[in-house]
């Protein structure tokens, strides 16, 4: 099948690729731009494994083509720490023991990086719902909220 | 997992998005827009189509305005579009409000209105409302624009009067009256999983009495339409616990369920029942 040579923008950072149009966004940062962050469980848009931030809003990479994605601010988790600092949500996830396996870990932190930054205030019952966009086997989600509470209130607290 | 070859148009007008549709309709190409359906059922390769028509980029399909007492929501709108005030008055609101149903944050942020209706699944919330508000659906092919009024669009599960080689380019919501009451409520077994059953209701209470009532269900049936014989128990009726018994038990009776392997008719029925009555309770508060 034909591929198709395109540049991906993500982290900042210009990626050249070849691929077939069929070859999800997901499949592609991890094959093509060696983004292996970015996990897959389910690849039909249920687990939330996959979830990346995507011109500013939350979306599941493997719901998007790569050809889709041509010209567009990518965001993976690979881009949420700055050089040695880990992102708030990051240390809050270590701190409130919000990750066992880790596997979830990358989507949830995208999943709420990207909410947190529409709706810095967002309040508990409406994280609950965002949430529960995401599977988690290991840690029953309590320990997440927590981590993300605490998150939302450095980050409001840093500026 | 992992969906089956395909060209991948990529049109910038509709013109160019109807004349590419028109060529590639009759080898099973598909319109992609926010691709949360098509997409996993690709996947499943439930669905091989060689052509998708890419329709994201297109100019002109983002609109979502008032017009003439009706809203009209472009073929792109996606489903957080709805999170605040869509539209002016209780429109909005209830829109805001059956929208938190669907999916989850990072579906909505991709899928789309018309997306939804032009796929039909039975647990759809948009194809609800559509029937609930009487939606005008509006097709576009080469032949030019046509006006689907919602009682002649659904036809079966996932089964629609729109023709392979048109393109649902807009819907169009007559909006609620100012002082209209909503209620809404669905069942799924999981947090944005698939409605098992839900009930949509629209009323005004004019001196004491329920006025233009309109009661639609979805999920429960192979598509989702206004129950008349509900509507005719409510309107007139005072607003209360006797008239909210009697519309749901008659909403029930008039079902004519869906039934799969895990979900008897019986199970629909008396979900419809209690999610009537829930749905009653909202206009009340």
């Amino acid at each position: 099948m034909t591929r198709q040579n395109m540049t991906l923008e993500v982290n900042g950072r210009r990626y050249d690729v070849s691929v077939e149009p069929r070859k999800t966004l997901a499949d592609t940062l991890r094959d093509d731009c060696g983004l292996t962050g970015t996990h897959l469980g389910c690849e039909h848009g249920v687990c939330g494994a996959c979830t990346i931030i995507v011109d500013g809003e939350t979306v599941r990479s493997c719901l998007m083509f790569a050809v889709q994605a041509e010209g567009r601010a990518i965001r993976t988790v690979e881009g949420l720490a700055r050089g040695n600092e880990l992102h708030p949500l990051q240390s809050a996830f270590m701190q409130h023991h919000a990750l066992q396996c880790g596997y979830c870990t990358p989507g949830f932190l995208m999943l709420t990086a990207g909410v947190l930054e529409q709706n810095p205030d967002i309040g508990e019952e409406e994280l609950v719902d965002i949430l529960s966009s995401n599977l988690c086997r290991c840690t029953g989600y309590e320990n997440i909220l927590k981590a993300v509470l605490a998150a939302a209130a450095d980050m409001r607290a840093a500026k | 997992m992992k969906p089956a070859p395909f060209i991948h148009h990529k049109p910038r007008t509709i013109e160019d998005a109807v004349r590419l549709i028109a060529e590639f309709a009759p080898d099973d190409g598909r319109i992609l827009a926010g691709g949360q359906s098509l997409v996993p059922i690709m996947a499943f390769r439930m669905a091989k189509p060689p052509h998708l028509v890419d329709i994201n980029d297109v100019a002109g399909l983002d609109r979502l305005e008032v017009v003439d007492g009706m809203l009209h929501v472009g073929a792109r709108v996606r489903h957080a579009a709805f999170r605040q005030n869509a539209a002016p008055g209780p429109t909005g609101a209830f829109l805001g409000a059956v929208m938190r149903n669907i999916a989850h944050h990072p579906i909505r942020t991709r899928g789309t209105f018309c997306g939804s209706l032009a796929h039909a699944d039975p647990a759809s919330e948009w194809c609800a409302v559509a029937a609930l508000l009487d939606a005008v659906l509006v097709a576009r092919s080469l032949d030019g624009q046509r006006e689907i009024p919602v009682r002649d669009y659904f036809e079966a599960v996932m089964t629609t009067a729109l023709r392979p080689d048109e393109i649902l380019v807009e819907a169009r919501l007559p909006l609620l009256a100012p002082d209209a009451r909503f209620g809404f409520c669905e069942f799924s077994r999981r947090s944005g999983d698939f409605a098992i059953a839900m009930c949509l209701v629209t009323l005004r209470v004019e001196q004491g009495r329920i006025r233009d009532a309109r009661f639609g269900i979805g999920g429960a049936e192979a598509f989702p339409r206004r129950l008349a014989e509900v509507e005719a128990i409510l309107d007139g009726a005072t607003p209360g616990e006797t008239v909210w018994a009697e519309a749901a038990r008659v909403a029930a009776a008039a079902l004519d369920p869906l039934e799969d392997a895990v979900t008897s008719g019986a199970y629909r029925r008396d979900l419809v029942q209690s999610l009537a009555l829930r749905a009653f309770k909202q206009v009340e508060a």
